[in-house]
């Protein structure tokens, strides 16, 4: 190459490589930021659940003992159609209105069984215990049941269920 | 520091070498149809990254491959653009591939030494041709079922075994979940492996034997 086209700045060898690393570094971040979005935008979705369940009416539940409830939400995950269960159980005391609890165990989500004999909820996965009032007795929760917001209209139990 | 960990790293591994042979090469003076194969092999990479980026979504059942593509048309933040690439990709890595083998032919450059580089692109074609034809089956929508009938219909043309080899495509005589498992199985596992083993082949030779001139009226 004759001396009029060479650069005093730079050679040629480091001028490709520049352009190279910078068209390569820039084609990696159009494919690179993308694939990021695409791989988590599914998990940021806000898929909230914010609707009142009926329980049905309030004289069908018993006072003084926790009677269970279970029902079902269909829900839209990506490309399938799913049904999710939940349960509830509904304490009605007389003086005190009513309670209702969710039969989610507050350690790790495994379902409780209300147990009549022992007046206790036991959970099947780490043995805790709880009152009949949702209060802890023993075991590995961190904190009492959880309650629902409650609305009656007309005699009908309402709950609050809000998820996301 | 970088320097320095770069150092201790080169003299264990041997980097400098590596770098040197497949891009410090020495080329004879060529012109823009040489840069063929690298597009090919660039084509070939964004096949593989966009096609695992796929396989986090698809699902090769008849019962959820069509609304899975369809959530990753609609659903997912930039699924058009990574399926955008995969499909266009497709078309274009054949056809670069093609015009690669098409420069290769009118140079001469399948001869001595180069005979078996020459077999291993050939290879490769078909290899390509197969991935086409197995993923064109995949999104399970009507143009992809009626395709692979006719498509699966033609290799059970064949006088004599022709039926074996229908049977043997469909995983029965019927096109069916199984038909849509095993071209799956063989899209995302079976070519792509045998085609990484024969593109590294490939591009061995290709470093081995050194690129060759472009014809002049003396050879
Ligand atoms: C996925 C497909 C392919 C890839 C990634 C690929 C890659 C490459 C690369 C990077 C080179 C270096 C020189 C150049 O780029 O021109 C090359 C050379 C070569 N390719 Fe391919 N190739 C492919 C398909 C084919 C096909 C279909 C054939 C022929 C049937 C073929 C035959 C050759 C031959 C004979 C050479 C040596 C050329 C020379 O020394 O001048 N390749 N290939
Ligand atoms: S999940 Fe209930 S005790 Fe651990």
């Amino acid at each position: 190459m004759s001396s009029k086209y060479r650069s005093p700045a730079m050679d040629r060898r480091s001028f490709v490589k520049i352009i190279s690393s910078a068209l390569g570094s820039l084609m990696a971040a159009v494919v690179g930021l993308p694939a990021i979005q695409y791989f988590i935008s599914p998990s940021l979705g806000k898929e909230e659940e914010d609707e009142w369940i009926s329980l049905g009416p309030l004289e069908n539940y018993p006072l003084d003992t926790p009677t269970q409830f279970n029902f079902s939400l269909n829900k839209v995950n990506g490309w399938e159609k799913s049904s999710h269960s939940y349960g509830v159980f509904v304490l009605r005391e007389e003086g005190k209105g009513v309670v209702v609890y969710s039969d989610v165990c507050t350690h790790l989500s495994c379902r409780l069984n209300w147990i009549p004999e022992e007046e206790e909820y036991l959970c099947p996965c780490h043995a805790a215990r709880f009152d009949k009032h949702g209060n802890l007795i023993s075991g590995p929760p961190p904190r009492p049941m959880d309650r629902f917001e409650t609305k009656l209209d007309e005699g009908q139990l309402f709950i609050h269920l809000k998820e996301g | 520091m970088a320097q320095n960990v770069y150092d201790w790293l080169d003299e264990r591994l041997g980097l400098q070498a590596i770098y040197d042979a497949i891009l410090d090469r020495e080329v004879p003076k060529v012109n823009w149809w040489f840069t063929l194969g690298s597009a090919s092999l660039f084509l070939g990479l964004m096949q593989g990254i966009t096609g695992i980026l796929l396989s986090v979504y698809y699902v090769p059942t008849p019962d959820h491959a069509y609304d899975s593509i369809t959530y990753i048309m609609t659903g997912v933040k930039f699924g058009w653009l990574i399926l955008g690439i995969h499909h266009w990709g497709a078309s274009l890595l054949i056809l670069t591939a093609f015009i690669h083998m098409l420069r290769v032919f009118f140079y001469g450059a399948y001869k001595y030494p180069r005979e078996v580089t020459w077999i291993t692109g050939v290879m490769l074609l078909i290899g390509a041709l197969g991935m086409g034809f197995t993923g064109y089956l995949l999104p399970w929508n009507q143009r992809s079922y009626w395709a692979t009938t006719v498509g699966t219909e033609i290799a059970g043309s064949v006088p004599g075994i022709g039926n074996i080899i229908l049977r043997i495509l469909r995983g029965g005589t019927d096109l069916s979940a199984l038909t849509l498992s095993r071209f799956f199985s063989l899209h995302i596992w079976i070519f792509p492996a045998i085609l990484l083993a024969v593109v590294l082949t490939h591009l061995y030779l290709v470093i081995r034997l050194g690129i060759s001139n472009i014809p002049d009226e003396d050879s």
